[in-house]
């Protein structure tokens, strides 16, 4: 009987182009996305034997706007509306920590009463986030009851970032120097309404979704990340939190008025999907309380927004400032040479840094909880690309 | 099952910061920016510690740029940058990078690519960022890797090589990843890139 290289030979001989047998065939290529109903605007190609996934790269770019070569062609203050774009339902966040760089630089002192609604805006807008997030992540796994739920109820916060901001999901609300306009009358009743209803909304998610045994036995042990790989990969946000770090940057490093309130940073320490799901859900919870003190301690009267010249610029320097977002750390470094158009504008976002994460969880894998670690990474394809 | 949900409410006392490692309230308001220029003079003692930790290993081969409340940025040679990182790492604390940018300076002739740099691990330095940054020439823009440092930087160094052309040595992959596979055009985060019609 002929051997395999033998057979090789005779068919480059004959012209054939018959491939070798080798490890290679044994694996077939997958690519999850871009197209795919979960994937979002990115792609990961995978390959598998059998079931199993012993091969991961991760290939974003599909949306990629440049961003941080626009910033560079505007002011600081023109720079917010198209900022806001890589995570429109996170916009307030994403616009803050830039808020921050630039008033550092600039020099521009934030009334008090605006760090309070700007905080609350944030705190509203990371649920609204949070909340389409989980929706997605309960398609992903097959229960259609969690994406109409949280769906649904995401739709009383954006009414309510649509009285406060006058745009339901593109607010621009954050600028440098304050927030755009003040808050109208009767929000505070409205919000503290929507906040205690939400909050007993949340039971019923923990009872349906969290507390099922189908959703317990799909996540609990799978894609574990443990203490010391987390650090390694330098994930952030919940993905850092569930694999027991309690880094929060509203702890680590309180902006504006996050030192007056009192909360605590929500954290596991299994560092596994179900940890990585349940850690934004808490966070959640959190927020609602940190809303209710902020409607309470909030200013009564005062200016919102500080003056500010037509053309704002500061010395040449530079700054990184960071503030907490749905997703983690999210981070601006913002060079600036004096003129009014920044020089260098770097974003550095949760969502490229927990990228990382993908091909180190996914290998090793069965095919079948590749949606489940994907979605836990609380991942924003669009965010990551920038 | 409800080991997991009571995890939450147990704190680990370890790892949270506590009081007295924060930093003072006014070192985090936006009024930092209102204090430019005479830096020396006003450095704050802790991050002066830091700095000195670091000079009193490696001398004069770094140069502080500047020191502000929570915020430091050192100037290394490329040759020393690996050296000097894994000393962070090791003795000092910071585990992790959080973001790896590249600037052009094309009146220098040179691009400038900086580490922010964090911690876990230590709580006293949770609020703190340290900038490591390198300086390297525009035509032949040649750095090492720190992936052998920080596991974290590889896809930020994968980014800044086609941002902004700088070949990283000893990184596994330095090709395309945001841009379209097509691109054929110089590194878009370069000064002389331009956008069309601006």
């Amino acid at each position: 009987m002929t051997s395999l290289e033998d057979k090789f030979e005779e068919s480059k001989k004959l012209g054939l182009q018959i491939a070798k047998e080798s490890e290679d065939d044994r694996l077939m290529t997958l690519s999850v996305g871009p197209q795919h109903p979960g994937s979002g605007h990115f792609r990961f190609i995978i390959k598998v034997d059998g079931d199993y996934i012993v091969y991961c790269d991760p290939d974003p770019g599909y949306v990629h706007r440049g961003e941080e070569k626009m910033c560079e062609y505007r002011n600081v203050i023109q720079n917010i509306p198209h900022l806001e774009r890589p995570v429109i339902h996170d916009s307030n966040n994403i616009t803050y920590s830039y808020s921050l760089a630039v008033e550092e630089l600039v020099g521009i002192e934030v009334p008090r009463r605006a760090q309070y609604i700007r905080a609350l805006a944030s705190e509203l807008n990371r649920q609204v986030y949070t909340l389409y997030w989980l929706a997605i992540y309960g398609i992903f796994l097959g229960h259609s009851t969690m994406f109409m739920w949280p769906t649904g109820d995401r739709e009383l916060l954006i009414d309510l970032l649509e009285v406060l901001t006058g745009a339901r999901v593109t607010h621009a609300y954050n600028i440098p120097g304050g927030v755009r306009n003040d808050m109208p009358d009767g929000f505070k009743e409205r919000c503290l309404r929507q906040v205690r209803y939400l909050q007993k909304r949340f039971k019923e998610y923990e009872d349906i979704f969290y507390n099922m045994p189908l959703f317990r036995q799909r996540t609990e042990g799978v894609a574990v990340l443990s203490k010391e790989d987390a650090i390694k990969l330098g994930v952030t946000g919940s993905v850092v939190r569930a694999s027991g770090i309690p880094y929060d940057i509203r702890k680590a490093e309180p902006y504006d008025i996050y030192n007056e309130i009192d909360f605590k940073v929500q954290y596991m320490k299994t560092g596994d999907c179900f940890a990585r799901s349940y850690v934004p859900f808490l966070d959640m919870k959190e927020s609602c309380h940190i809303i209710e003190q902020l409607l309470d301690k909030m200013p009564q009267s005062g200016e919102v927004r500080a003056k500010l010249q037509p053309n704002p610029k500061g010395p040449p320097g530079e700054a990184y400032r960071r503030v907490e977002s749905g997703r983690g750390a999210l981070g601006y470094y913002v060079v600036s040479d004096g003129t009014p158009k920044p020089y260098r504008v770097k974003i550095s976002v949760g969502s490229f840094r927990n990228m990382l994460a993908l091909p180190y969880l996914l290998v090793g894998q069965k095919m079948g909880d590749m949606p489940a670690t994907y979605w836990s990474l609380n991942y924003w394809p669009v965010e990551a690309d920038r | 099952m409800s080991a997991n949900k009571d995890e939450p409410k147990k704190p680990d006392t370890s790892l949270l910061p506590t009081p007295a490692a924060k930093p003072p309230a006014t070192a985090t308001k936006a009024t930092t920016g209102t204090q430019p220029a005479k830096k020396e003079q006003e450095a704050p003692p802790f991050e002066k510690g830091l700095v000195e930790e670091i000079k009193k290993k490696f001398g004069e081969s770094i140069k502080v740029v500047f020191i502000k409340p929570l915020r430091t940025k050192i100037m290394v040679e490329p040759k020393d940058i690996v050296a000097i990182a894994t000393f962070l790492r090791d003795n000092m604390g910071f585990d992790h990078a959080e973001s790896v940018a590249g600037t052009d300076y094309p009146k220098d002739g040179q691009i400038e690519v900086i580490y922010h740099l964090g911690s876990y691990t230590r709580e006293d330095l949770a609020a703190h960022v340290l900038a490591l940054t390198t300086r390297t020439n525009r035509d032949d823009a040649l750095l090492p890797t720190l992936i052998n440092v920080y596991k974290s930087v590889e896809y930020h160094e994968r980014e800044t090589f086609e941002m902004l052309g700088v070949y990283f040595e000893g990184h596994p992959r330095n090709d395309r990843f945001l841009l379209p596979e097509d691109w054929a055009d110089i590194p878009p985060l370069r000064k002389d890139f331009r956008i069309k019609g601006r």
